[in-house]
């Protein structure tokens, strides 16, 4: 019931939304969240995102799995991009469906924040002078939100 | 048994990855990244900070006391930042 896919190419958020939702008449609300590349206050030209093939789909699907027993859901779409991203395009789509809203806003937020700390992906700058910069560094304020979770 | 490295993980090992014949002794990550350690600077640096690094055994995330016996793969990263 789950779509998960770890791709290079960008990703239409509507046209997956509908396509979850196409033919459905069980499903009564769909949340979607969609993650861009920023510019940081335009110093960057781009994020590229490393990641681990294999383990990437194999953590998403565990993380898939664990939802579905929390969450009474519908389906489930999860793309995450890898590869050179600039500024405005998307990185990352989670959809939740169920019949009602809450488990669909309680499953997006949770695969967000599973994403975060959990899915084997690394970001590194790309700076606007054409250098390379740093990898990015992991928040503890994201593994804070993944652990009140439980 | 095969090693695979990822972002800075990967750039301060100096490879993607290799395959290594491990000694009588080693038989936990912790045990693991010690050994390595002691196989070049470029080990050393890479796990100057133990508690950084993190770990995978056949894709699943693997603490530092977990066995490494009959594992095909292990990998080393840093705190993941996808999302």
């Amino acid at each position: 019931m789950a779509t998960i896919r770890i791709q290079a190419e960008a990703f239409d958020a509507a046209a997956e939304t509908a396509a979850l939702a196409q033919g459905r008449g069980d499903i009564g609300a769909v949340v979607a969240f969609t993650g861009f590349c920023r510019d940081e206050d335009g110093r960057l030209s781009a994020l590229e995102l490393e990641h681990y093939p294999g383990m990437a789909e194999a953590e998403i699907a565990r993380m898939v799995a664990e939802a579905e027993t929390r969450w009474p859901l519908k389906g489930l779409t999860i793309i995450h991009r890898f590869g050179l991203i600039r500024p405005g395009e998307p990185i990352v789509l989670v959809l939740a469906a169920s019949a009602h809203r809450r488990a669909a806003f309680e499953a997006a937020e949770f695969l967000m924040d599973y994403l975060k700390t959990r899915a084997p992906f690394w970001k590194r700058e790309h700076l606007i002078d054409g250098t390379t910069g740093a990898w990015v560094e992991a928040k503890d304020a994201d593994d804070a939100a993944m652990e009140r979770w439980g | 048994m095969k090693l695979v490295y990822f972002a800075w993980v990967r750039e301060r090992v100096g490879r993607t990855d290799e395959t290594i014949d491990v000694p009588d002794g080693v038989a936990t990550i912790a045990d693991l990244v010690r050994w390595l350690k002691t196989r070049g600077e470029e080990y050393e640096y890479a796990f100057e900070n133990e508690a950084v690094v993190r770990a995978a055994i056949d894709h699943v995330h693997a603490r530092p006391e977990a066995s490494i016996a009959g594992a095909r793969e292990i990998a080393f990263f840093p705190p993941m930042t996808g999302g």
